[in-house]
């Protein structure tokens, strides 16, 4: 009798670690080829598409780096919440909020060419993502409340406030009505950064955010804090690491980098205030935290894969002919297969074969260390 | 007539040990039956082999002579073997009676007749209306081996019993098996007290490093000769000097009081006690009866901001509200009895978990992590500790608990307090290192350390402490003279008696001077 039995191992590895955003990669393409195969597409057009397309062309290369410039913002302000178990999922909300408190300041100075007005939105768009974390944050530490349901309702919140902004105070009076904003100046503007692209120099707001995420995660005391409090809430009461206090930066941190990369949206690409302004960043974006590993360098990869899906997935829908949703049914494979494959940093496959006088293939039989019927013994 | 159960070359291999190598047992029907040795000798693996949690790699039983391979829990039930577990299996917001009706059949009427008819018989009276939390330790005890008793067991396993009780608990419980198996029904009992296996085992298997190193007759055997069979070599005892009186206060608590946030908590009655330099303290009691609430006020784990009263104080400043990592900052330092997620964070390495108490000892500065620093003090700590690891970069979780419990203990030490409080010290530790560890208690002590040390094994507390309190119900009793003191005073006072001897607790034992004598206390408990 042989069978198999997943048991844990004795010390986590650093080689399952680093292969298994590779391994959910792998099966989210094989995945990805049965239902492109399904849908009358040939997988390997479609692969091209999706991958290799984008990648061969300035405009596609650009495209890739203006998405992942708020990933990799959006990921890595995340990740440090995330390690200290602390789920902020509504960085979209935050995210628009940033969009909106900058928009507000660039049409308020619609005239300025102050060299002082991007970096004032910039701050102003930051501030207003924490702000709308910090809501969460309260009513965590104060009531209780999860923050997750929180975070993700308050998403909600800020689309609909968009919304208002958009069709009544901020509403382009010469708009004809459209829900839309006015054009920022010139001065509201990040400049671009590669001629014949769309990219802007709001990325390097990504690559200094992660630069100090890595210092901040790897090398300080309060990242330090942050992980004990995620990894082991009585360790970090022993050692006097306040929970609240985890519970507030991780918050807040999360929410000042999504407002950031808000406020990189709509002063670059888009130039204005529009009902759409992020197509799932801050969504995306938890994935992109988990792909990385909630490393700081593991993100980059993350964000920049992640980003190919979304230009990749605009390319195939006219190439290729793929349907618009195949973006985000990649991102949701991609999500389930990285979570399954993580199981085998802390466990691995036993295969049992039968031996001598004792079978010993017993599944169910655990090496955990049982307590006869498993009630609450508050011995 | 064959056996009752009979293993024969019995292993159980773990990816990182050998937890039963080749083990042989023979047990007879109506006999109580030792299986003796230290923590992580492999006697837990092996019940949990006989009880069906897990299955032998390799080897053969035997039960009533015909060959089986114990499945699971149920299938050995149905076999006929019961096991009371060390840490209990009860639902505490159900009845005694709804506990038991989950594992023995029948309708509650019935069954509670029974419950009454069997703890009557073996005179451990119980009563099955009652909800499980409002019992004690002991009480929660007699409801297991109720439960087991009912499902007519012919072979009862339990694990390290008298660990949760009382010295009249013990005595009582000894009664009871003592009945069963004059009743035929064989008993496995887990053990490393040598005492209590000489007082109430008819036959001893004993094991060390997984494997059977010899049987015996523990009625014939002194406990000295049952120790070298159990670790190999003689037991070494810490010396134990008098300690010197004159020291100044490190930790004073006084008439605190505090109802905890927790429902199953036990509410602190106007506790008062104090430690001072150069001598350790000790406090004794069966685990439950607040002593855990104590350890996370004197920590700082809890504060006593707004939801008590009375004073605590380390080294001269009061800490009421003062933070855990605050308090450490007054040269205190705290070992906590759960080592894995408390004492230590068991994914982070051992050097970072240097860095959890050692952060403001020079472990980190201006808000950055100084690596070269972290890892020396853990390599240093691994090193004087004799800590058996893959290296300051194993996880704190792939450690046995003795040995993580040594790299605690020595974390602590190494920060150079003058007050450390520590809590359960040696639980899981073998006996070697324990005794390693009480000797660098003493050494502390002779070095002008006030420590302070809550634990369940009298011997331990008996070996170490110059003074002793125990703690019953939320109350503290008054201190005695450890040296001038005995085991049956201690035991009565586990029990509360203490509570008719003095006053009040709250005017006992507070500074210099007033602390009750032992012949005092003597008078008191006479009277």
């Amino acid at each position: 009798m042989t069978g198999f039995k997943i048991i844990p191992r004795s010390q986590s590895s650093f080689l399952a670690q680093l292969l298994v955003p590779v391994a959910a990669i792998v099966l989210t393409l094989l995945a990805g080829s049965v239902f492109f195969t399904l849908l009358g597409k040939s997988p390997l057009a479609s692969f091209y598409a999706f991958f290799i397309e984008p990648l061969t062309s300035r405009y596609g290369i650009g495209e890739v780096l203006l998405k992942m410039g708020p990933l990799l913002l959006i990921a890595q302000g995340l990740a440090i919440g995330f390690r200290a178990r602390v789920w902020n999922i509504g960085a979209e909300g935050q995210l628009l909020l940033g969009a909106i408190a900058a928009g507000a300041i660039a049409l308020q100075f619609e005239l300025s060419d102050s060299v002082w007005l991007l970096p004032s939105m910039i701050l102003a768009g930051t501030l207003a993502g924490a702000g709308w974390a910090a809501i969460a944050a309260f009513l965590r530490t104060r009531f209780n409340a999860n923050e997750i349901l929180v975070t993700f309702m308050l998403s909600s919140i800020a689309l609909q406030l968009l919304y208002y902004l958009v069709s009544g105070p901020l509403r382009d009076p010469m708009g004809m009505s459209f829900p839309q904003s006015a054009m920022f100046g010139d001065a509201a503007m990040f400049s671009p950064l590669l001629s014949g692209t769309r990219v802007n120099t709001s990325l390097f707001l990504g690559l200094v955010a992660t630069l100090l995420a890595w210092i901040f995660v790897q090398r300080s005391m309060p990242g330090y804090k942050l992980l004990v409090s995620g990894l082991a809430p009585g360790a970090a009461g022993y050692a006097g690491f306040a929970a609240n206090r985890a519970v507030w930066l991780g918050l807040l941190i999360g929410g000042a980098a999504a407002g950031m990369a808000g406020v990189a949206e709509v002063a670059g690409p888009l130039g204005l205030l529009q009902r759409n302004i992020s197509p799932g960043y801050g969504f995306a974006a938890i994935i992109v935290a988990f792909l990385g590993g909630l490393h700081p360098i593991g993100i980059v990869f993350a964000a920049f894969f992640m980003a190919l899906i979304y230009v990749g997935g605009d390319m195939s829908l006219v190439s290729v002919g793929l349907p618009n949703a195949s973006t985000t049914i990649f991102q949701g494979m991609l999500l389930v297969f990285y979570l399954a494959c993580y199981l085998f940093v802390n466990h691995r496959i036993q295969r049992q074969v039968a031996s001598g006088t004792v079978a010993s293939a017993e599944v169910g039989g655990s090496d955990a260390d049982h307590t006869g019927s498993g009630a609450t013994g508050h011995a | 007539m064959s056996a009752l159960l009979e293993l024969k070359g019995v292993s159980k291999i773990y990816p990182s040990v050998i937890a039963n190598d080749r083990v042989d047992l023979t047990i007879e029907s109506g006999e109580i039956h030792a299986i003796l040795g230290e923590n992580g000798a492999g006697k837990s693996t092996l019940m949990k082999l006989i009880y069906g949690v897990s299955q032998p790699d390799t080897g053969q039983m035997r039960w009533q002579g015909q060959p089986v391979q114990i499945k699971s829990p149920a299938h050995a039930r149905s076999l006929g073997i019961g096991m009371v577990f060390q840490h209990f299996s009860l639902f505490e917001t159900l009845t005694v009676a709804q506990n038991i009706s989950l594992a023995v059949k029948g309708n509650l009427g019935t069954l509670s007749r029974r419950i009454e008819e069997v703890a009557d018989s073996f005179g451990m009276p119980l009563s099955p209306d009652t909800m499980v939390h409002s019992l004690s330790v002991g009480e929660r005890q007699r409801v297991e081996i109720v439960r087991c008793i009912l499902q007519e067991p012919k072979l009862l396993i339990l694990d390290e019993p008298t660990s949760v009780l009382p010295p009249q608990g013990v005595q009582l419980l000894f009664a009871t098996l003592k009945k069963l198996a004059a009743r035929g029904c064989s008993i496995l009992y887990i053990s490393h007290k040598l005492e209590e296996i000489r007082a109430l085992c008819d036959s001893a298997t004993v094991l060390r490093d997984g494997k059977v190193v010899g049987t015996a007759d523990p009625k014939r055997e002194s406990a000295a000769s049952l120790a070298t069979m159990m670790i190999g070599h003689d037991i070494p005892v810490a010396t134990h000097a008098e300690a010197s009186t004159d020291g100044v206060i490190r930790l004073a608590v006084e008439d605190l009081s505090y109802e905890p946030e927790d429902p199953f908590g036990t509410t602190l009655k106007s506790v008062s006690m104090n430690a001072k330099a150069g001598e350790i303290v000790g406090i004794a009691g069966v685990s439950g009866n607040g002593q855990n609430e104590l350890m996370r006020l004197i920590s700082g784990e809890t504060t006593l901001a707004r939801t008590g009263k009375g004073v605590i104080m380390i080294n001269q400043t009061v800490v009421n509200a003062m933070s855990a990592a605050k308090r450490r900052r007054l040269d205190f330092a705290f070992v906590p009895e759960e080592r894995l997620g408390r004492g230590a964070v068991p994914d982070l390495s051992l050097g970072y978990n240097s860095l959890l108490t050692g952060h403001e000892h020079g472990l980190s500065r201006f808000g950055f992590i100084r690596f070269g620093r972290m890892q020396q003090r853990a390599q240093r700590c691994i090193a004087e500790n004799d800590v058996r690891c893959g290296g300051d970069n194993a996880r704190a979780g792939s450690l046995s608990g003795g040995n993580l419990q040594k790299f605690i203990v020595g974390r602590e030490i190494g920060l150079s307090p003058s007050l450390l409080v520590l809590s359960q010290p040696t639980w899981g530790v073998d006996v070697g290192a324990a005794a390693a560890i009480r000797q660098s208690l003493i050494a502390l002590r002779d070095s002008g350390v006030a420590v302070v040390i809550v634990s369940e094994e009298l011997e331990e507390l008996f070996e170490v402490t110059d003074r002793l309190h125990v703690m019953f119900e939320g109350h503290l009793s008054p201190s005695l003279d450890t040296r001038a003191t005995d085991v049956n005073r201690i035991g009565e006072w586990m029990t509360g008696q203490f509570l008719s001897v003095a006053s009040g607790p709250a005017n006992a034992s507070t500074g210099d001077g007033n602390e009750l004598t032992a012949d005092s206390a003597t008078n008191g408990a006479g009277a």
